[in-house]
């Protein structure tokens, strides 16, 4: 099981309490799939990915990039018990979507560059690796129901 | 991966914008990875790790002007580079997984720096650029 040091989780609230989590959430899933085009390949039915300006206004992409950040708001409810709460997403993930999840890392790497550019200087080096230690707990969690 | 001609575009203003303070993001790159990437600090154990280290800031000198190097022959990196791509594979051996981690917190530094610049378009070309740093100093590894 994952430790949380009392720092860590006033850096984890904290940030998350300031965050828009429908235009984080676009943003992020935006960028993923512009900085790493090869993600595409899951979002076929999305219409209009053909470039960095359709991928920023596809209205799907704002909608599932909300829809996965708030995911991410239940992890960070549940950081004493991940795995449990990402069980039946992992599942999902697996069985269903069939996502390898190295894009986890891919998106959480992402999400860290976004908050960093949203929070400038407040985005401590100790603010980094607590978010940066979170995105790779819950990729670890959405990956662990792989078989 | 081919760095396109956009790409190149976009690296080279984003140099320009940091030109100034590409020393203190050398640095701060730097903290930025051994904070968030405990492992890598393996490869300093005869360095003061120390927030305002002067060794960590001499060694982020080095880093920009490799980096700075590397963007004024963008068209051949490899050849700008290959005397550090010899020293890496010769002598620091740097496992690869280490560059991509120093990339990550060098796109956290101008994100937080010069968070208008880092458009979509712009981070996908300096994650790019950052790659190929990274494929040209692993090159000679085997």
């Amino acid at each position: 099981m994952v430790h949380w040091s009392a720092e860590e989780k006033q850096l984890i609230t904290s940030v998350w309490s300031k965050v828009n989590v429908e235009e984080c959430g676009a943003e992020a899933l935006a960028r993923l799939l512009i900085v790493y085009p090869w993600t595409q390949r899951f979002f076929d039915n999305f219409g209009n990915l053909s470039s960095p300006t359709a991928i920023i206004g596809n209205p799907k992409v704002r909608a599932h990039g909300k829809k996965v950040l708030t995911s991410f708001g239940e992890a960070i409810k549940n950081l004493e018990n991940l795995k449990a709460t990402y069980a039946k997403l992992s599942e999902l993930h697996c069985e269903k979507l069939h996502v390898d999840p190295e894009n986890f890392r891919l998106l959480g790497d992402i999400l860290i560059i976004v908050l960093a550019a949203h929070f400038t200087k407040d985005f401590t080096p100790a603010c980094q690796a607590t978010w940066q230690k979170l995105v790779g707990v819950v990729a670890h969690a959405l990956a662990y129901k792989y078989h | 991966m081919v760095l396109s001609a956009n790409d190149k575009t976009n690296v080279k203003n984003v140099f320009a914008k940091i030109s100034g303070h590409a020393e203190d993001y050398g640095a701060e790159t730097l903290e930025r990875m051994f904070t968030t990437y405990p492992p890598t600090k393996t490869y300093f154990p005869h360095f003061d790790l120390h927030h305002g280290s002067a060794q960590i800031k001499a060694h982020g000198k080095k880093v920009a002007g490799a980096l700075i190097e590397a963007v004024n022959h963008i068209d051949d990196i490899a050849g700008a580079l290959s005397k550090l791509s010899d020293l890496h594979a010769q002598k620091l051996r740097v496992d690869p997984v280490n560059f991509k981690l120093l990339g990550q917190c060098f796109l956290v530094v101008v994100a937080i720096h010069h968070p208008s610049v880092l458009t979509p378009e712009v981070h996908a070309s300096l994650d790019k650029f950052l790659c190929a740093v990274g494929n040209v100093l692993t090159a000679k590894y085997r």
